[in-house]
């Protein structure tokens, strides 16, 4: 039984944000979570979560708006599809409506390991690092407290 | 100095390779301002301009009274960054372990065509 765990890299040279990440499933399967509106609803969002999509067209050159509120967020984003090559990757970009002057460049690379697997690999690149550290902030507050009350006695 | 975004400061510090070559020299032992200019082709002017961004990202500190005033890693702001850095990937993975439930329950002629 392999384990399969999340990996991260956060690079410092580029504002860029990597999850790595093995599947018990072949790509053809992972990919169609990914590009089918209905199952991707069923795991991209924590529990709670209210989302619509007023548009979603995964294929190369398509595009999609998404609506979604939860506790403590909530906001729309709408992007567009670079390339969607089945069962090997998708590249989009969005753009959250709040800030229209950002713009998040993601790439899902699936690739396949045989016997059934595939790994994900998942990069985000943004403008600044200063954007790239709040968009990784999502949910954060509390470490973001804890390194202030740190930095205050310093 | 009003930083409302102090990890970004963190990262923007270290975004530069001169900043990350003290911070990792300094990762091995107290160092002087001189002592850290010496192996750069730059005034001891401009590192300590470095050393000042590194300073106001609390990532290093110097000692007020002593005359060298040896420059000394605060470890204690990477130990949280990486908390920090983990609690991202904590979220992915538990968004794709919901991935995993549902592809655990896809039928077969969901994914491949057999064609």
């Amino acid at each position: 039984m392999t384990v399969n765990e999340a990996e991260i890299v956060v690079d410092e040279k580029v504002p860029m944000v990597q999850i790595i990440r093995e599947f018990d499933a072949p790509p053809e399967k992972v990919f169609q979570a990914h590009v089918d509106q209905e199952l991707f609803v069923r795991w991209n969002w924590p529990d709670g979560f209210e989302v619509t999509f007023d548009q979603w067209d995964c294929r190369t050159g398509g595009a999609y708006r998404i609506t979604m509120a939860g506790e403590d967020v909530a906001g729309s984003v709408h992007g567009s599809f670079h390339d969607v090559l089945p069962n090997r990757l998708i590249v989009q970009t969005f753009t959250p409506d709040a800030v229209p002057d950002v713009v998040i460049l993601e790439k899902h690379r699936f690739e396949d390991l045989g016997g059934g697997r595939t790994r994900l690999t998942a990069t985000s690149l943004v403008e600044s690092f200063e954007y790239r550290d709040s968009f990784l902030d999502a949910g954060l507050v509390e470490a973001f407290a804890k390194l202030d009350d740190l930095l205050a006695t310093l | 100095m009003g930083a409302a975004d102090p990890l970004s400061q963190v990262f923007s510090a270290l975004a530069d390779p001169t900043r990350r070559d003290m911070v990792a020299r300094l990762s091995v032992a107290d160092a002087t301002v001189n002592q850290l200019a010496a192996p750069y082709d730059v005034s001891v002017q401009a590192v300590s301009k470095h050393l000042r961004v590194l300073e106001d990202a609390g990532l290093v500190s110097r000692t007020k009274d002593a005359q060298r005033r040896p420059v000394h890693l605060e470890a204690e702001v990477f130990d949280l960054m990486t908390k920090w850095i983990e609690r991202y990937r904590r979220q992915a993975e538990e968004r794709y372990q919901r991935l995993d439930a549902l592809l655990a329950e896809l039928p077969d002629e969901t994914g491949g065509d057999e064609k």
